[in-house]
């Protein structure tokens, strides 16, 4: 377990601004600077996670934000993971912190989106497995969507109504947030008219695309010792594992699995290890979560998420669903920010905003999506290519 | 007649008897790979040497099962008038892994269970002045669950 603390988290609230991302990454920034209480001239490293749809400086987010809140001759990385990239990216601020090179880091991740289905780079690539599952299958991610969830129904005898059930569960959740796209209360019936996009999702099953920015502040114990006026929380754990081969399980963006044949299953499936690695850090176990940020791309796979996490045995999370445990003023409410239903993905920056509705929610600053008396939270997510997110905060 | 020419190159034969799609298998520990994509073995408890080719099983068990009721965006060839299509994912028992493939053309998805036996047959993806393109595609076969 490490002592690196969180002194101050801000966001630019997601939507479809149509701007260029670092002006949102600028604005986040900033407010997590402020919420710090420090200024630009306090960071000695700043870690960003790239865009890739946004051309060259999306790949060197690091430096783009870095030139954009102005230079200030500090080093900078620039980490891609697909959807974990900002759990990365905050993981090469932490190891700075902790190898005693930096003692205030900013990590930043924003994106601004394109319109629709996400494709792939441009160009003719056949080497490329993410270029080669459009051009052969044209499996769009809210395909490999769709067969996570056809699978959980058939091997759980899930519907649509403990989906719908999801969708509204997490827009109530995220129905106060400021910081959320959509703030509609959905309804069971209006879910039903939502068009089907991949049976069984309708497309407000699936979430959307967004524009959006968060940052983070990590410190130093010893610096978050002397800011007496501030709250900081604890990053207890930091978990970006990749999987173990032979990977079985169906993973974007690949046609195919590994073959079982050569070697023994790894100990566990990889969603699973994520959160595994994450809990083993940190000393700590499911049973202690306050709250948990799962990555609801699918409303099914939130159901997938509560079994990944531990919080159920695998085939028991409709029923906790439906017990209210999930639910703001439940148990271990899961995704109090609303989650992707209401934030849509702004693929470099959610993984820390997921960390950023954490730290909120440890501070007792959440309104009226408070989780009462949360001292321990979980962030997790999966990136493309094999990249896993886990990050534990406690206060 | 046009000439039928795979979408993209060595990623199945009709050369020998019915369709199967080519990966390619380490002659040590006998994993195989789809696509073969680079020429030795991933395992990290082999040290085999380059990949044979092999052609893969060309039937297996029906893993799940979607359809795409919107265009994909290009690459993918969806054309002027798009019509919905299923997506399969099929368990190959020899090979232990899951490949996936569309529903061949005519498929009812709602008829489809969980475990029953799929087979690859290869099919036009789409047809141009010069060729008809042809991809694999997974058709159900009799109800075994």
């Amino acid at each position: 377990m490490s002592d690196v603390q969180i002194l101050g988290v801000g966001m630019h609230p997601w939507g479809k601004w149509g701007r260029n991302f670092a002006e949102y990454a600028v604005v986040a920034a900033r407010a997590a600077l402020a919420d710090a209480g420090l200024t630009l001239g306090d960071v000695q490293f700043l870690a960003a996670g790239n865009t890739m749809r946004n051309g060259y400086p999306g790949y060197v987010a690091g430096s783009t934000i870095a030139q954009a809140l102005g230079w200030s001759g500090i080093p900078v990385s620039s980490s891609y993971a697909a959807c974990a990239s900002g759990a990365v990216a905050l993981d090469a601020a932490r190891a700075r912190i902790e190898a005693g090179k930096a003692d205030v880091a900013l990590v930043v991740g924003a994106d601004t989106a394109p319109k629709g289905f996400f494709g792939p780079l441009p160009g003719d690539r056949p080497e490329d497995p993410d270029w080669l599952r459009f051009r052969l299958l044209g499996a769009t991610n809210p395909t490999y969507f769709g067969l996570y969830a056809r699978r959980r129904m058939e091997r759980f005898g899930a519907t649509a109504k403990d989906f719908a059930a999801v969708k509204v569960k997490n827009s109530r959740h995220g129905a106060s947030n400021p910081n959320a796209r959509y703030r509609k209360v959905f309804t069971e019936d209006e879910i039903a008219e939502s068009p089907v996009v991949a049976e069984p999702l309708r497309l407000v099953d699936i979430c959307a695309t967004s524009d959006g920015a968060a940052a983070v502040v990590l410190t130093s114990a010893e610096f978050a010792a002397r800011q007496s006026d501030r709250r900081p929380v604890t990053v207890a754990a930091v978990s970006t594992v990749t999987p173990t081969y032979p990977n079985t399980d169906l993973d974007l963006p690949d046609i195919a699995t590994d073959s079982g044949v050569g070697a023994p299953p790894p100990a566990r499936p990889f969603r699973d290890a994520i959160a595994h690695v994450a809990y083993e850090e940190a000393g700590l176990g499911p049973e202690d979560l306050s709250c948990a940020e799962v990555y609801d791309l699918s409303t099914a796979l939130e159901l997938d998420w509560y079994e990944n996490i531990g919080l159920c045995g695998p085939g028991e999370a409709e029923a906790l669903l439906h017990s209210g445990a999930t639910t703001l003023g439940g148990r271990v409410p899961v995704n109090p920010s609303g989650g992707l239903a209401c934030f849509g993905e702004a693929i470099p920056a959610q993984a820390l905003a997921q960390v950023c509705e954490i730290v909120t929610q440890l501070r007792g600053d959440a309104g009226e999506r408070q989780v009462e008396d949360a001292t321990v939270g979980l962030a997790i997510n999966q990136g493309l290519f094999g990249h896993g997110s886990c990050v534990i905060v406690t206060r | 007649m046009k000439p039928r020419v795979p979408v993209v190159d060595g990623m199945f034969t009709e050369d020998a008897g019915p369709p199967a799609l080519l990966g390619g298998r380490c002659p040590r520990c006998g994993s195989v790979f789809f696509p073969k994509q680079w020429s030795f073995c991933r395992n990290p408890h082999c040290d085999g040497g380059p990949l044979d080719d092999t052609p893969l099983s060309t039937r297996g068990r029906l893993w799940s099962w979607t359809d795409n009721r919107y265009a994909p965006p290009p690459p993918y060839p969806a054309g002027d008038s798009f019509e919905p299509y299923g997506v399969a994912a099929v368990e190959l028992d020899a090979e232990q892994m899951i490949v996936l493939g569309q529903l061949a053309r005519g498929t009812d998805i709602g008829r489809l269970q969980l475990g029953q036996e799929m087979e690859l047959v290869v099919e036009p993806l789409f047809e141009d002045d010069d060729a008809v393109h042809t991809v694999w595609k997974w058709r159900a076969g009799s109800v075994t669950g």
